[in-house]
C-alpha cells in the first residue's frame, strides 16, 4: 500500500464529532435504580415534561476515551512543547498542584457549609491571600474574581466606588496604547470614558503626555507593568506620583507579575489597585481557555470597598468569612474559583519566598538572553533590557520579502514550536512578543533561536514555503471567513438540520 | 520544590552573553523606591513529601461530601461525576493550552468546545451557545447587558424568585448605571406575573427569571414569555440542565436568552468554584453576545476543521466597544460538561433527572409527614424545595450536623453567602441528587422528626 492510500483511508484525528460516534444502543453510565417510588413527572411537574429528548450522543466509554483521546493528540499544551506566547506566562504546570485540587477535603466541599466544617479551605484561602498581599505590596485581597477581566472589573468598580463616596466618580479612565483590549472594554463596562495614552520613544508611558491629560476628571490609570512590550517603566513612580496629585487612583494590569515577584512590588511602586492572574503567575493552569483566576489586592483605603465575602481570621484563631463595610457587591457567586486557588496556594508553598523571587530572576534572565540571541536577524521593537518577555518586529521581514508575521508563527508550528503572541502590542509593525518563562531550560532557548535563524533563511529562499505553513499539522490555515459567512456553531442531527 | 531547570553553569553563561555580571544588573531599570530590599516575607519552600502532608492536612480539615449525608443546593451540588469525566479533564493536552488562539494545533479544544455548543444547544433547544461564561450569576448579568444592546433598552425587570446571588452579582455588573434594575417581590413563592407586566412598562430591555427558581419552585414560564414579548423586551431565563433531559426546554416557552449554572454538568463543586457559565441565544442576536464561539470550517486542503469565530465582538479586537471585556472563560469546565453529556446521553441524563424529582419529592412527603415541617409554598418543583421549619431552624441543623446531616439551607441565614433575608424566617432548602439513597432519606426524615 503506499503512503497515499493509507492516508486516505486513515480516519483523521479530528473532524468526526461524538454525535457521529457509537450506535442508538450504545451507553455509557446510567442513572442508578430508582429505590424510591416512581414518581408521575407530569404530576410532579405540572406539565412542563419534555416530549423531544435532546439529542445527545450514544456511546459507550470507549468511544469516549478514544475520541477525546485523539482531539488530545490533535492539542499543543505546555506538556506538548515550548510555548513562548507572550504576556500569557505558560510556564510550566506542577502536577502536585492537580494532586491538591482533586483531594475529597477540597473538590467535594459545599460553599454554603457551617463555617467549622471548611476551616481547611478558610485557612488555605486567607493563607493566600496572606500571601499575595506580600507580592503585590498592598493590604487587603479578594480571592473572588474569576479571571484576569474579571478582576479588572472588581478593580475598577472599588476605584470607583471610592470616587463617589468622596462626592464625584469622575468620567475617564487613561490606558496606554500598549494596553490589553481587556483594559478598555472593562473601562467601558465601569461607565467611563478610555482616553489613550501614547507611548515614549523608550517604550514607557509618555510622561509629558500624561500629565496633559489628567484633571479632575479623571478617576484612574490603568498600566500593566512592565508593561506589553516587556520594558519596566523606569519612570513609574512620576507616573503614579502624577496621578495621585490629581486624586486619580493608579491601576495595575498584574498580566506580567511574574517578572517582578519579590524584586519590586507593585504597591511600593505607588499603585492603589492590582489584579493577579493565578493562571499566569502562580502556576495553575490555562484550560484551554480557562478557569483562571484573578484575585484583586488593594491599599487599605479601598479595602472597604473589595466584593464580599472575605476571609478573616478571629482572635480565637478560626477562619470566617467577611462581607466589607461598603462592599461593591458580590461579582459572581460563591467565594472564588476555589479549584484554582489551591493549586496556586500549593504552588507558593511549595517555592515559597525565595522560589518565587527565583522564578522571576531566571524568567528576566532566560527573556534578556533568548533576545540576544534573536536580535540580529529579528529586529528589536525596543533595544533595552527586558524583563520577562520582549517584541520583536517582523516589519524589515515583511518589506524584504513579502513574509508576514502570520506566516513566520505558521511556520513554527512545523518545526514542533507554539508561536509566540502576534500583531500585540499593537504599537509594534508586525509584532512578535516572546515569553520563554522561567520553567525552560538553555538548550530550549538555544534551539528555538536555531529554527527561528532558520525560518528567516527559509523566508529569503522561498516565500512560498512561509505562505502555505503549515504543513505537519492535523489541519491546516482554516478558513476564517467562511466561518462567518456560513455560521455553523452548533451540530444538529440530520432530520432536523435538513428540515 | 523548584521548577527551574537552568543550571548554576548556564546561568554564568546566559548572563555572559546577555552582558550582565549578575541578574540584579537585568533589574536596573527599576527605581530604587519601587525595588524590594528585602526578601519576601513567605513561608520557607516545601519538598513535594511535606507540602503533600501539609495540603492533606488543609484538607482533612474540611467535612467532604463523602463523610457526610448532604441536602444543600442552591446554586452548586452534589452531583456524582463519571470516572471518565476527570480522565479526559486530566489530559495536559487539553488542561496545559492556552485559548485556541492557533487553531491548526488546538483542534482538539476547539472541537470539544463545538461539541460542548451543540449539546447546549440540545438542552436548551436554543440556537447559539457560546463558549462558557465564569458561571450562572456573570452569565445572568452579561444576559441583562446584551438584552440591552439588542432591544436598545436600559432597564430590566428581574423577578425576586431568581437566586439572590445572581441578582446580586447583576447589581454589581451595573452599579456604573448602564442599567437600571427593577426588582419585582414574588408570590407565594414564583413570581408574580401582575407586578412583573406591571413593572415592564414599555422601556425594559428584559424580564429575567429562573425556573427552578431559588425555592425549587417552577415558573409558569409559557405565562412569563408572553408578559416579556408583550412589553417587547426579551425573555430570559435561568436553567439548571441537569434537569432538561425530563423538562420541557427554556425555548418552548420562548426564552431569547437562557443562562445557567453547568456545575452540575461533571465539576465537583469544590467550594462553589469554578463552576460553568452557560449563554445560548437566538442566531439572530449571535453578533451582540458576549464571549468566545467557535464554529465549523474547512482547511485550505478541504478537511473540516474548527475555529474561533465572531471575534469581532471581542475585546481583543473592539476593545471598548466589545460586547464583554470577557476573555479567559470556563473552558475546562465546558469540556467537562460535554464529556459528562456524552457518558450519560439522553438516556441518562433523563434518568438522573427523574431520580432527583422522585427522590426529592419522596423527602418532601416525609418530611411533612413527619409534623417538623410544613409546606409553604404550593407551586410543583423538581429536585428542590422549600419547607417551613417548624422549630429553631440554627439548632435543627446543629442537631443533624451532629448526625452526620447538612440540612439544606437556612433562608434566613445563608452561611457566609449569599444573605439571609428576615421575610424567610423559619424556611429550609433541600436539594435531593441522584446519589442519595432511601435509606439516606429515611434515616434523615426519621430523625429531623423526632428531634
Amino acid at each position: 500500500m503506499s503512503t497515499d492510500d493509507r492516508s486516505a483511508i486513515r480516519e483523521p484525528l479530528t473532524g468526526t464529532l461524538i454525535f457521529e460516534r457509537g450506535a442508538p444502543e450504545s451507553r455509557c453510565v446510567e442513572a442508578p435504580p430508582l429505590d424510591v417510588p416512581a414518581v408521575s413527572l407530569a404530576e410532579a411537574l405540572g406539565g412542563r415534561v419534555r416530549t423531544e429528548p435532546p439529542a445527545l450522543p450514544h456511546v459507550t466509554e470507549v468511544d469516549i476515551a478514544r475520541h477525546y483521546e485523539r482531539l488530545a493528540s490533535a492539542n499543543f499544551g505546555v506538556d506538548s512543547g515550548f510555548y513562548p506566547l507572550g504576556s500569557c506566562t505558560m510556564k510550566y504546570n506542577p502536577k502536585v498542584d492537580e494532586w491538591a485540587c482533586r483531594l475529597p477535603g477540597f473538590a467535594g466541599i459545599h460553599p454554603y457549609q457551617p463555617e467549622s466544617t471548611v476551616q481547611g479551605a478558610l485557612e488555605l484561602m486567607w493563607g493566600l491571600q496572606e500571601a499575595l498581599a506580600e507580592v503585590a505590596g498592598l493590604p487587603a485581597v479578594t480571592l473572588q474574581p474569576a479571571a484576569g477581566a474579571h478582576g479588572e472589573l472588581t478593580g475598577l468598580l472599588a476605584i470607583r466606588a471610592y470616587h463617589t463616596a468622596n462626592g464625584n466618580p469622575r468620567t475617564r479612565v487613561l490606558v496606554p496604547d500598549s494596553a490589553h483590549g481587556t483594559n478598555p472594554a472593562t473601562v467601558a463596562m465601569c461607565g467611563y470614558e478610555a482616553v489613550v495614552v501614547p507611548s515614549d520613544a523608550r517604550g514607557g508611558v509618555d510622561v509629558a503626555a500624561l500629565e496633559r491629560l489628567l484633571d479632575t476628571d479623571v478617576a484612574a490609570i490603568m498600566l500593566t507593568n512592565p508593561n506589553t512590550l516587556g520594558l519596566f517603566d523606569e519612570n513609574i513612580l512620576a507616573i503614579t506620583g502624577a496621578v495621585h496629585g490629581v486624586g486619580a487612583l493608579a491601576y495595575c494590569d498584574g498580566a506580567n507579575l511574574n517578572a517582578i515577584l519579590g524584586k519590586s512590588r507593585p504597591g511600593d511602586a505607588g499603585f492603589d489597585v492590582m489584579h493577579i492572574n493565578l493562571h499566569k503567575t502562580f502556576g495553575t493552569p490555562h484550560g484551554g481557555g480557562g478557569p483562571g483566576a484573578g484575585p484583586v489586592a488593594v491599599t487599605a483605603a479601598l479595602a472597604p470597598y473589595l466584593p464580599g465575602p472575605r476571609v478573616e481570621r478571629t482572635a480565637g484563631g478560626t477562619f470566617t468569612l467577611v462581607t466589607p463595610e461598603r462592599s461593591i457587591g458580590r461579582v459572581r457567586s460563591f467565594l472564588g474559583n476555589f479549584g484554582v486557588l489551591v493549586r496556586a496556594y500549593t504552588y507558593i508553598r511549595a517555592l515559597g519566598g525565595t522560589g518565587l523571587t527565583e522564578v522571576a530572576e531566571q524568567a528576566v534572565l532566560s527573556a534578556n538572553y533568548l533576545k540576544e540571541l534573536l536580535r540580529d536577524v529579528w529586529p528589536l521593537a525596543y533595544d533595552r533590557v527586558c524583563k520577562h518577555e520582549f517584541v520583536l518586529s517582523g516589519g524589515a521581514l515583511r518589506k524584504a520579502y513579502g513574509v508576514r508575521t502570520l506566516d513566520v508563527a505558521k511556520r513554527l508550528l512545523d518545526y514542533g514550536y507554539h508561536p509566540p503572541t502576534v500583531y500585540f502590542p499593537l504599537i509594534v509593525d508586525e509584532a512578535l512578543m516572546i515569553e520563554p518563562t522561567e520553567t525552560e531550560g538553555k538548550a530550549t532557548l538555544d534551539r528555538f533561536a536555531e529554527v527561528m535563524r532558520a525560518i528567516a533563511a527559509e523566508a529569503e529562499a522561498d516565500p512560498e514555503l512561509l505562505h502555505g505553513a503549515p504543513y505537519t499539522t492535523p489541519v491546516r490555515r482554516l478558513d476564517e471567513a467562511a466561518a462567518v459567512k456560513h455560521p455553523d456553531l452548533a451540530w444538529r442531527p440530520p432530520e432536523e438540520a435538513g428540515a | 520544590m523548584r521548577f527551574v531547570p537552568v543550571t548554576c553553569e548556564e546561568q554564568v553563561e546566559m548572563l555572559e552573553r546577555v552582558g550582565a555580571d549578575t541578574v540584579d544588573e537585568l533589574f536596573a531599570d527599576v527605581p530604587e523606591a519601587a525595588r524590594l530590599s528585602r526578601p519576601l516575607d513567605l513561608p520557607a519552600p516545601m519538598g513535594e513529601v511535606e507540602l503533600a502532608a501539609h495540603v492533606s492536612g488543609l484538607a482533612g480539615r474540611n467535612v467532604d461530601a463523602g463523610r457526610i449525608v448532604s441536602f444543600l443546593g442552591g446554586g452548586c451540588y452534589d452531583h456524582y461525576v463519571p470516572a471518565i469525566v476527570d480522565a479526559v479533564v486530566s489530559k495536559p493536552a487539553f488542561f496545559t493550552a492556552y485559548t485556541p488562539y492557533q487553531a491548526e494545533v488546538s483542534q482538539g479544544t476547539l472541537q470539544a468546545v463545538y461539541e460542548y455548543q451543540s449539546m447546549i444547544c440540545a438542552l436548551t433547544g436554543m440556537e447559539v451557545s457560546n463558549a462558557s461564561m465564569y458561571d450562572g450569576a456573570t452569565a445572568f448579568a452579561e444576559a441583562a447587558l446584551m438584552a440591552a444592546r439588542v432591544t436598545r433598552r436600559l432597564r430590566v425587570v428581574v423577578s425576586r424568585t431568581v437566586h439572590p446571588e445572581w441578582r446580586e452579582t447583576l447589581a454589581t455588573y451595573v452599579e456604573a448605571g448602564l442599567l437600571e434594575v427593577t426588582e419585582v417581590d414574588s408570590a407565594g413563592g414564583v413570581s408574580d406575573a401582575g407586578a412583573l407586566a406591571a413593572a415592564l412598562g414599555t422601556d425594559a430591555a428584559a424580564l429575567m427569571v429562573a425556573s427552578p427558581t431559588y425555592f425549587g419552585t417552577l415558573e409558569d414560564l409559557a405565562a412569563l414569555g408572553a408578559i416579556a414579548h408583550d412589553a417587547g423586551a426579551l425573555f430570559v431565563v435561568g436553567t439548571n440542565p441537569i434537569l432538561l433531559g425530563v423538562m420541557e426546554p427554556p425555548s418552548v416557552y420562548s426564552a431569547d436568552i437562557v443562562v445557567g449554572e453547568g456545575q452540575p454538568l461533571g465539576s465537583p463543586m469544590s467550594f462553589g468554584g469554578p463552576g460553568l457559565g452557560i449563554f445560548a441565544c437566538r442566531q439572530e442576536h449571535v453578533r451582540q453576545m458576549p464571549g468566545r464561539l467557535v464554529g465549523r470550517t474547512t482547511d485550505v486542503d478541504g478537511r473540516t476543521g474548527f475555529v474561533l469565530t465572531f471575534s469581532t465582538r471581542e475585546q481583543h479586537i473592539r476593545r471598548e466597544k466589545a460586547t464583554s471585556n470577557i476573555c479567559s472563560n470556563h473552558a475546562l469546565n465546558a469540556l467537562a460538561a460535554g464529556v459528562y453529556l456524552a457518558a450519560v446521553g439522553r438516556e441518562g441524563l433523563a434518568g438522573i433527572g427523574e431520580a432527583c424529582i422522585a427522590k426529592a419529592h419522596h423527602l418532601e412527603a416525609s418530611l411533612v409527614a413527619g409534623g417538623r415541617f410544613e409546606r409553604v409554598f404550593g407551586a410543583p418543583f423538581a429536585h428542590e424545595f422549600t419547607l417551613r421549619y417548624l422549630g429553631d431552624v440554627a439548632a435543627m441543623q446543629a442537631s443533624m450536623l451532629d448526625r452526620g446531616f447538612l440540612a439544606g439551607l437556612d433562608l434566613a441565614r445563608v452561611s457566609g453567602s449569599a444573605g439571609g433575608s428576615a421575610s424567610h424566617d423559619g424556611l429550609v432548602l433541600f436539594a435531593v441528587t441522584e446519589k442519595r439513597t432511601r435509606a439516606e432519606l429515611d434515616r434523615f426524615a426519621e430523625e429531623v422528626s423526632s428531634l
